[in-house]
């Protein structure tokens, strides 16, 4: 997920041409060492994987869901609920942008009632997309608690939201961007900062 | 694109992107998530120049469950009664200020018109106008199709679809040639030569005179009604004899492919176009269109109303 400020899209400084500096903020081995260290910390805090339900939100988020459930599953033995969940129709930015796709929620067999669901995102910034899962969460049922996992923490919240779970806090200017890379939709696991136009 | 006027103003793409979006929206709403908050505060004018049934209230029951708010709008009861003129109408409505109107009106090119018009400024959606199309449905058909039988792929392509009855005063045929056309479907009409429009052989289907010979090679059997208000002469020489050529019956439902659907846009003349036997029948899907419609018109409207720009534009 390209994560930047909106405007940056169309502001045409931003076009190809231009030199874009870029540098590695998180090379494989240590984007699988941080879902590790994620995965032994969402144990420890819920006491084991019974009662935790993992809800990825599309696209990237869905994939790190399964890649912490995978490496949680190796950990305890026994299979772990996961699962995705679409916040687009929750949205509050849709007015301000062209109609987006919507993607699959797969919520998993024992729902959301009474269990600790751990949401999924790749990078946490201004908050806005945790807000609106919360929103989507709150129409599905009550959980017994909800947690955030994400692999990056930008800053720049413009809501008084935090995670629970961090792979990586990485100080940015409004101006970069941050790219998640998973194998399984780009061919090579990585994070990158671009140094992006404001 | 900012209204929904006809299905020949929609690429294949943007045709498709509504089925993908429908398709999502269903799984939303056969789930836990009934209501939706993505157009609340949004005002949605249904204006029926003409009576509707299902296709007013499947507008209204996708409107709600977005939860925007909804007002209706009938010609009777109202100050079109009086003589008001469609531009005084949608100028009120503007004053109100509706952010979309569904338009159903007896003229056809009504809804072209106003959203032409600088009357109003919100979108218009065409919810059947006079001869011309009534796009909504043909999604719904063309997505129910794809449900019941496309298993991969997001198209129609390799579908044979007939469509039988009253080609002449129908708008649903008018879309649906369009779209099924459009989305790969191979499309045979079959009708008497009285109820083909003129200018049909200019269509890009296929024309049948004899329903025995087409219904064992199709997938899908379209019925339509016999529109019966809009018939000022005779197109057929009585009831009985249509329905022995172009009825669907018990009969004719077994020579049909064991795959094979039969639809009906409703309301139908039981007894007329289609035997109450086969509109019960396991192989009609007359009422999972209903259903679909309700999902179909929340797409166009999530489409249309929810974002900022324009439709078939990803970021």
């Amino acid at each position: 997920m390209i994560n930047s400020r909106p405007t940056s899209f169309n502001d045409p400084s931003c076009e190809a041409g231009k030199e874009i500096d870029m540098s590695l903020a998180l090379p494989a081995p240590d984007m699988d060492r941080a879902i590790t260290r994620i995965s032994h910390e969402i144990l420890e805090r819920n006491s084991g994987s019974e009662s935790i339900t993992l809800l990825g939100i599309p696209t990237r988020g869905a994939h790190l869901a399964a890649r912490l459930a995978a490496k949680i599953e190796a950990i305890e033995g026994r299979a772990v609920q996961c699962g995705t969940l679409d916040i687009t129709l929750h949205r509050d930015d849709l007015r301000m942008r062209p109609p987006r796709a919507l993607m699959p929620t797969t919520i998993p067999s024992m729902g959301v009632e009474n269990r600790n669901i751990i949401l999924v995102d790749d990078v946490l910034f201004s908050g806005r997309t945790i807000r609106a899962a919360l929103d989507a969460l709150g129409e599905i049922g009550r959980p017994a608690s909800v947690q955030l996992a994400v692999l990056i923490d930008r800053g720049h919240r413009q809501l008084p939201i935090r995670a629970d779970y961090v792979g990586k806090n990485l100080p940015t200017s409004l101006a970069q961007i941050i790219k998640v890379q998973f194998t399984e939709l780009d061919g090579l696991d990585a994070v990158t900062l671009e140094e992006g136009a404001l | 694109m900012r209204h929904l006027l006809s299905i020949a103003d929609l690429s294949s793409t943007q045709a498709i992107q509504i089925l993908d979006t429908a398709e999502e929206l269903s799984r939303v709403s056969d789930g836990p998530m009934k209501k939706l908050p993505t157009l609340r505060g949004r005002t949605i004018v249904n204006l029926f120049a003409e009576d509707s049934t299902r296709t007013r209230i499947s507008f209204e029951a996708a409107a709600k469950r977005l939860s925007a708010d909804v007002i209706n709008f009938s010609a009777k009861g109202s100050s079109v009664s009086k003589g008001e003129s469609l531009k005084d109408t949608a100028q009120t409505l503007q004053a109100m200020g509706a952010d979309a109107v569904i338009i159903r009106h007896s003229a056809s090119g009504a809804a072209q018109r106003l959203a032409d018009s600088q009357w109003m400024t919100g979108s218009v959606i065409n919810a059947g106008d006079g001869t011309h199309e009534h796009p909504s449905q043909a999604l719904l058909d063309a997505f129910t199709i794809r449900k019941n039988l496309v298993h991969g792929g997001n198209d129609l392509t390799g579908i044979h679809v007939a469509i039988v009855g009253d080609i002449i005063h129908s708008r649903v045929a008018r879309s649906n040639v369009l779209l099924l056309t459009k989305l790969g479907a191979h499309v045979t009409l079959v009708a008497p030569p009285t109820l083909l429009p003129t200018g049909v052989e200019s269509w890009p289907v296929a024309i049948s005179y004899d329903f025995d010979s087409v219904i064992g090679k199709v997938d899908v059997v379209m019925m339509l009604r016999i529109q019966l208000e809009r018939m000022s002469e005779l197109f057929f020489p009585n009831a009985r004899e249509y329905s022995h050529y172009f009825g669907l019956n018990r009969d004719r439902l077994k020579m049909m492919k064991p795959t094979a659907i039969v639809m009906h846009p409703g309301p139908m003349n039981r007894g007329l176009e289609i035997t109450a036997d086969s509109a019960d029948s396991a192989r009609s899907v007359i009422l999972q269109q209903v259903t679909n419609g309700v999902t179909v018109r929340m797409a166009i409207l999530y489409l249309l109303l929810a974002g900022s720009q324009e439709l078939g534009v990803q970021s």
